[in-house]
């Protein structure tokens, strides 16, 4: 408590009385395992624009959850206070029932149905029982005039941009009578200009008297447009700036987002022997055609025999789109751009292609892309080089189980034998198997994706003891993370991204957190 | 004491697949209590099984399409239009079997593969893709008997493939020999088989059962299949159908369960995305599945035209709802990579029970068809319970 205590330094002790729309009073909420909230205040003032930022996993998304209801009362402390009453939310209808309205990243929007059904989902104007649609137009003109949408309201929601839509959910918001609008990094998915458009309309709204919370990453925008600032680390509030007394810098921004001490929890690597070029990225494009996006831009990377590369950014800036289109493409991007093996050009038409030629794949969401949930672990180690284990299209069943035990083993994944369902291993083992799976590949470049998400300090620490292990036998890694101090505490060497683009690199010991942040927020 | 708790893990383990042999097991006696034995004797029970060939097959091939989370509803058509085919090229082409038989199977596959290029390049729903091709296979074979009405087909040979038995050496009197010499060579071959796979066990140092109970499968098993062998002993003996049901389900017992292939199946049924990111060829495995499943339902064709000696206008009609109800009440997952081929010939083998047994009771159409679907719904239940309890 005591290191928080500086930190909060820049807290401004409140002198005169303030009117606050919302309080939430020592909010803490745990999962089990981890303490994701502990004891939060959160302080919002009526009519004000109010940011809240922090690092990937600081707690901010958990926070509004708590707010919208989606956590209901009663599974987490403290007390959340609107208009100087106490709340207790059972689900999010009952924090919309008072005035509470979310916006998230991913749109809840229906694109088959026009702009004015999607409006009026499931709060229906009617009439005897029937939807009274002429007046469901007219409301609707009047709500779009209001967050400045000049579309037709029969429109169906596919034929508009991201922009609009976003504009189309705020609309929907205020057809319920809120006061209070959340937004969840409203503009991760926009354009510069339908940025612009949106913190323009935040302002109008708020000379109108709506209170705004947003979570944003991209600390420009929250200069420019907050009133106040609140910061969120690990799960504890760090400090509320006030933009008014020239609190919200860049800087003091970042230092309170990133102010953490790496500690040893990263092993050390005894032998730093860095060889060749194992692969290379030269001039990496890539349009993904179901979003319309380019999701890289001109990409440069290279990564060098025993030599751990780390890729860092935020949620969104396409760096797991890289992986997939380094690894054969399965999600069929349109790609240009040429990826050299060992100095020779190659070129994947498929997963199993990069496979052959050395590469392999830890993918970020295990249980959706990496695993076979429903399948063992012997199965699921085995898979993606079952023909090194086979004899004219048979299974050697018991070089199988030899193969297994021995990444059981050797990587330690607790299971009570190989034949255990993987869906029932705890999420540090599942990754272990995930790792296990793709060693079994004997691969030159192992591609690692947030290698440590959701799992625990302990099953941390041995997954960075594997990664030592195996550049220490000359394998080259890129790991793509979202936390700092492990990009930092593992790397060799880092790349920064945002928005598709590489805005960085540099040697690992030159890193600090405040310059990949920057980078990052670019 | 240590044996009684092995046997409960094995059994607790294994609820599932067991749970349906279960199920046989108090159908058939129920229906033996119910008949005053008829039911189990030699001349029924070799009714049913010959007479559930034909389902039998594209219970098989529809396990491994539901496995990959797809289905195939034009398969019941496309065997009546196949067999019809092949009583045309006999009878009108007069080609001898031996070409006939490949030449349809060929066919099959080819629909199949035609299927499964819909299905995996064009992204067009399987189930549209069957009901296309449910419609077109009607309307084909009503056109290729659409001249002669039914077509019989008088060919012996071909005929024997749905009503044959094998042949016999007549020394004991009673029984047929060869089909009880069968039988005894599979238990040794069965016995011999399980020691060997417990001795390299052994040798890696694996996990093995412990000796009583290994001993007790290997009796338990070996007593099933010698009953069997001697109730179809006691009649015509092994019939040809049998005899083809029996190597497919073999074959593809072995593909789907030894085999780098049947793995690929599976882990695209578990998960398509992590297949796909495996390096396992997606597109591949589909066209696969498609063309095994249309060239089964060739087989089916031959199968049901052979017993029925001819080929008629309305052969192949609900085929393919049968195959899938074998397979859902033999445990394969409507979720997709879970099933097994052996548990949907379990699964053929209940609903062939109900029909033979509530025919013998008199039951009328009408019950049964209530009777069958309650069964469906009941077999899917326990399967779904026994699942969510992990």
């Amino acid at each position: 408590m005591d290191k928080q205590s500086q930190n909060v330094e820049t807290t401004q002790v409140k002198t005169e009385p303030t009117d606050y729309i919302l309080e939430m009073n020592e909010i803490t909420k745990e999962f089990p395992g981890v303490k994701a909230l502990d004891n939060v205040n959160f302080k919002v003032k009526r009519g004000e624009i109010h940011c809240l930022v922090g690092e990937n996993g600081a707690g901010k998304s958990t926070l509004m959850k708590v707010l919208s209801g989606v956590w209901p009362s009663g599974s987490y402390t403290g007390d959340i206070v609107l208009d100087g009453e106490i709340q207790s939310y059972q689900g999010i209808q009952d924090s919309e029932k008072a005035g509470i309205a979310i916006i998230y990243q991913e749109l809840a929007l229906i694109p088959e149905l026009t702009v004015y059904e999607n409006i009026f989902l499931g709060h229906e104007i009617q009439k005897h029982g029937l939807i009274d649609w002429n007046e469901t137009i007219v409301k609707s003109k009047e709500l779009l005039e209001r967050v400045r949408l000049n579309v037709n309201p029969e429109t169906p929601i596919k034929e508009l941009g991201v922009g609009k839509q976003q504009l189309v959910e705020i609309a929907k918001a205020f057809s319920k009578n809120i006061d209070l609008l959340i937004l969840d990094e409203p503009t991760a998915a926009l354009n510069d200009d339908d940025s612009e458009n949106l913190m323009e309309l935040l302002k109008e709204l708020k000379t109108e008297g709506i209170t705004s919370i947003m979570i944003s990453h991209k600390l420009r925008e929250v200069i420019k447009i907050a009133d106040t600032v609140t910061v969120i680390r690990d799960g504890q509030t760090i400090c509320s700036l006030d933009a008014a007394k020239g609190e919200v810098t860049e800087q003091a921004l970042i230092k309170n987002m990133v102010g953490r001490a790496i500690n040893d929890i990263f092993p050390k690597r005894t032998k730093k022997d860095i060889g060749d070029v194992a692969l290379e990225i030269k001039n990496l494009n890539a349009h993904d055609h179901v979003s319309g996006r380019d999701i890289l831009k001109n990409i440069n990377l290279n990564v060098r025999k025993g030599e751990v590369v780390g890729v860092a950014g935020l949620i969104g800036a396409g760096r797991t789109e890289l992986a997939y289109s380094i690894f054969g493409n399965p999600r069929d991007y349109n790609i240009s751009g040429e990826i050299y093996m060992e100095g020779k050009l190659v070129d994947f038409k498929q997963s199993g292609d990069a496979i052959k030629a050395g590469l392999a794949y830890v993918t970020e969401d295990r249980k959706r892309e990496g695993l076979i949930l429903i399948q063992d672990v012997k199965n699921n180690i085995s898979l993606a080089n079952l023909k090194a284990l086979s004899n004219s299209g048979v299974v050697n069943e018991n070089k199988e189980i030899t193969v297994a035990i021995h990444y059981k083993d050797a990587l330690t994944i607790k299971t009570p034998s190989i034949e255990q369902i993987i869906g029932n291993l705890s999420g540090g083992n599942q990754q272990k198997v995930s790792v296990g799976k793709w060693l079994f590949t004997e691969p030159k470049v192992l591609i690692l994706d947030e290698p440590t998400r959701g799992i625990d300090v302990g099953a941390k620490f041995e997954i960075y003891t594997i990664i030592n292990k195996l550049i220490e036998q000359g394998m080259s890694i890129i790991m793509i993370s979202s936390e700092l101090p492990e990009v930092m505490g593992m790397s060799d060497r880092i790349y920064v991204m945002s928005e598709g683009k590489i805005t960085g690199e540099m040697n690992a010991a030159d890193a600090t957190q405040d310059k990949i942040m920057e980078m990052a927020t670019v | 004491m240590n044996v009684v708790t092995e046997l409960k893990t094995i059994l607790k383990k294994n609820v599932r697949s067991y749970g349906m042999f279960i199920a046989l097991f108090i159908i058939m006696f129920t229906f033996s209590v119910l008949t005053n034995g008829v039911f189990m004797s030699p001349r029924n029970i070799s009714n049913l099984i010959n007479s559930m060939g034909y389902i039998a097959v594209l219970a098989v091939g529809m396990t491994l399409v539901i496995v990959i989370r797809h289905i195939d509803l034009s398969v019941g058509f496309l065997a009546g239009f196949l067999g019809a085919v092949a009583a045309i090229l006999l009878t009108q082409y007069n080609l001898p079997v031996w070409l006939v038989i490949p030449i349809v199977l060929v066919m099959g596959s080819l629909v199949g593969l035609f299927n499964g290029f819909l299905v995996a390049n064009l992204n067009i729903p399987s189930f549209v893709v069957g009901l296309a091709g449910m419609m077109v296979f009607r309307g084909a074979l009503l056109q290729a008997t659409n001249r002669t009405g039914t077509i019989i087909v008088p060919n012996p040979s071909f005929n024997a493939i749905g009503n044959g038995f094998i042949p016999d050496i007549n020394i004991l009197p009673g029984y047929h020999l060869i089909t009880l010499l069968v039988g005894a060579v599979s238990i040794v071959l069965f016995v011999v088989m399980e020691f060997r796979a417990r001795n390299t066990k052994i040798k890696y140092n694996f996990e093995i059962m412990s000796m009583p109970i290994f001993i007790a499968k290997l009796a338990f098993i070996s007593f099933l299949i010698a009953y069997v062998t001697r109730i179809l002993a006691m009649y015509n003996g092994l019939s040809w159908t049998v005899v083809i049901v029996l190597v497919t389900v073999g074959l593809y017992h072995f593909m789907t369960t030894k085999t780098v292939l049947g793995r690929y199946i599976y882990a695209v049924g578990g998960n398509p995305e992590a297949a796909a990111l495996s390096g396992i060829n997606v597109k591949k495995i589909t066209y696969f599945v498609f063309a095994s499943m249309s060239m089964l339902a060739a087989l089916s064709g031959i199968l049901y035209t052979s017993r029925l000696q001819s080929a008629t206008t309305t052969a192949g009609t609900l085929f393919e709802l049968d195959a899938i109800a074998a397979a859902y009440v033999g445990g394969v997952s409507a979720a997709g990579g879970v099933g097994k081929v052996t548990g949907s010939i379990i699964g053929a083998l209940v609903m062939a029970s109900l029909v033979s047994g509530m025919n013998l009771m008199g039951i009328g159409s009408s019950g049964q068809y209530m009777i069958r679907g309650g069964i469906l719904v009941v077999a899917v239940i326990f399967d779904v319970m026994t699942r969510n309890r992990k």
